[in-house]
């Protein structure tokens, strides 16, 4: 259970803006390059300081600690970080049947990181942040490097992860088809502020 | 035995083999002759200076005047530890943090050594305190250096993993510990090094002048090893205490990873 409200929530390159990630349901986040999306999740995700308010369900960001508002607020980066050698040492414990459902073997956890392909790592680091039971997911490009099968398999595991836990989801994507197989809200970033897409929205 | 004395002539004669040098440098193009001439000349004037001041202080040893060339010395250290770094921190850390590390570890050791183990009279006695003092700070500085040295410019580097470790919700702590790891384990190295070889490879600097000075061979070999030992002690501590400074500046409140803290690296 997560959504995510924001008040006022000022991020770099962005005028301050509200918006409401419902709990259970995914928004679309689109814009040009370098409109400051990647930045606009990094700063939700507190990963850099922002100014405003951003509450998660009832509860204000200030009150968790920092690395308690990021256990809680999933980021999935473009390109995901691997600080130790083998694929297994990231995980808490890793689940078979999630692997199994990205088409990835239980031996996968033996693999070592420098032999990944960037569509195994990409992969990994979503199972990898699920594993963390984030409350909320903030996902970029999240099936850049995959082909079709595995843009498929992502796109349903997300959703069914999203039904089954009711988390929020904020889904950063160029894909036109992508936005809207996945898609229940969007936002677009035009020229330094955050508009609802409202021509779309169903 | 008593000690030859040097006269400027002696000197001066080995100064011409580093013009020599230099020499050879410009006729090679290495392109160091310039630095190689302004560091020789530093040696020589710095040292000049310094034997002047210890021979006033000598004379007139005041607790005031030997604090504050202890004070310049580690503001000196202080200095060159921050100029050594690729990435040294902005501000006052920039010197800070350096600085504050020699402090708590030279500056301890040297007076534990002086009044609980020389035991000299006073302890603050200038003979034993200064050359003490100086070996401490020379040393540290290096290992400090090079520790700092390689913890900001590793956590510049793997930055992604750094992040990739916060928003999975590990504490800062645990974001940068193989890093903080790394770094001590670099500043370290040198005074193993130098311990290990101490007697078999190379004579100590002390050692050395000690046995020139006419001092008992044993004699000189015990305070080796008390050096030894109090730099190994100072240098591992000061590192330590430089490290855990510098790693928790790397984040603030929040545990954000603050690269913006380090100054752009030297070109």
């Amino acid at each position: 259970m997560g959504a995510l409200s924001l008040k006022q929530f000022q991020s770099p390159l962005l005028a301050p803006f509200d918006l409401e990630l419902p709990a259970g349901e995914c928004t679309i986040l689109s814009g040009p390059s370098g409109s400051g999306k990647t930045r606009l999740l990094r700063a939700l995700a507190d990963l850099e300081p922002s100014q405003g308010e951003a509450w998660l369900d009832e509860r204000e960001k200030q009150t968790f600690t920092g690395p308690e508002w990021r256990q809680r607020i999933g980021l999935l980066l473009a390109e995901s970080g691997w600080w130790s050698e083998r694929v297994g040492d990231h995980f808490k414990h890793l689940d078979e049947a999630l692997l199994a459902r990205l088409d990835l073997p239980i031996e996968s956890a033996d693999w070592e990181i420098n032999r990944l392909s960037s569509g195994e790592r990409q992969r990994l680091a979503l199972l990898r942040l699920l594993s963390n039971r984030p409350e909320v997911l903030l996902l970029d490009e999240p099936t850049a490097n995959l082909d079709a099968r595995n843009i498929t398999r992502v796109e349903e595991l997300i959703e069914s992860w999203r039904n089954q836990h009711q988390v929020a989801v904020l889904w950063v994507t160029h894909d036109l088809q992508q936005q809207q197989r996945v898609g229940r809200h969007r936002w677009r970033i035009d020229s330094g502020r955050l508009n609802l897409d409202s021509a779309v929205d169903r | 035995m008593t000690l030859i004395q040097l006269t400027p002539f002696d000197l001066s004669l080995a100064s011409i083999l580093v013009v020599a040098l230099a020499l050879l440098s410009h006729r090679l193009s290495l392109g160091i002759e310039g630095r190689l001439l302004i560091a020789a000349l530093r040696t020589i004037v710095q040292l000049s200076l310094l034997g002047v001041v210890l021979k006033v202080l000598f004379i007139q040893s005041h607790p005031l005047l030997i604090s504050a060339l202890a004070i310049f010395m580690l503001l000196v250290a202080g200095y060159e530890v921050m100029a050594r770094q690729q990435r040294h921190f902005l501000g006052i850390w920039g010197m800070g943090v350096g600085t504050l590390s020699m402090f708590i570890s030279s500056f301890t050791v040297t007076i534990l050594a002086l009044t609980a183990i020389i035991q000299a009279h006073p302890w603050y006695s200038v003979q034993y305190l200064i050359p003490l003092l100086g070996m401490m700070l020379g040393n540290t500085m290096s290992g400090i250096a090079i520790a700092l040295d390689n913890l900001t410019h590793n956590a510049w580097q793997q930055r992604q993993n750094i992040e990739a470790r916060l928003i999975l919700g590990h504490s800062w702590d645990a974001a940068i510990r193989d890093i903080r790891r790394t770094a001590l384990r670099s500043g370290l190295i040198p005074i193993i090094n130098a311990m290990a070889a101490a007697g078999v490879v190379s004579l100590p600097g002390m050692m050395t002048g000690q046995i020139l000075a006419g001092a008992p061979p044993m004699e000189a070999s015990k305070y080796q090893i008390l050096i030894m030992m109090l730099i190994a002690a100072g240098t591992g501590f000061g590192a330590t205490a430089a490290v855990w400074i510098g790693s928790k500046r790397l984040f603030d409140e929040r545990e954000h990873l603050r690269l913006d803290r380090l100054s752009q690296p030297k070109s």
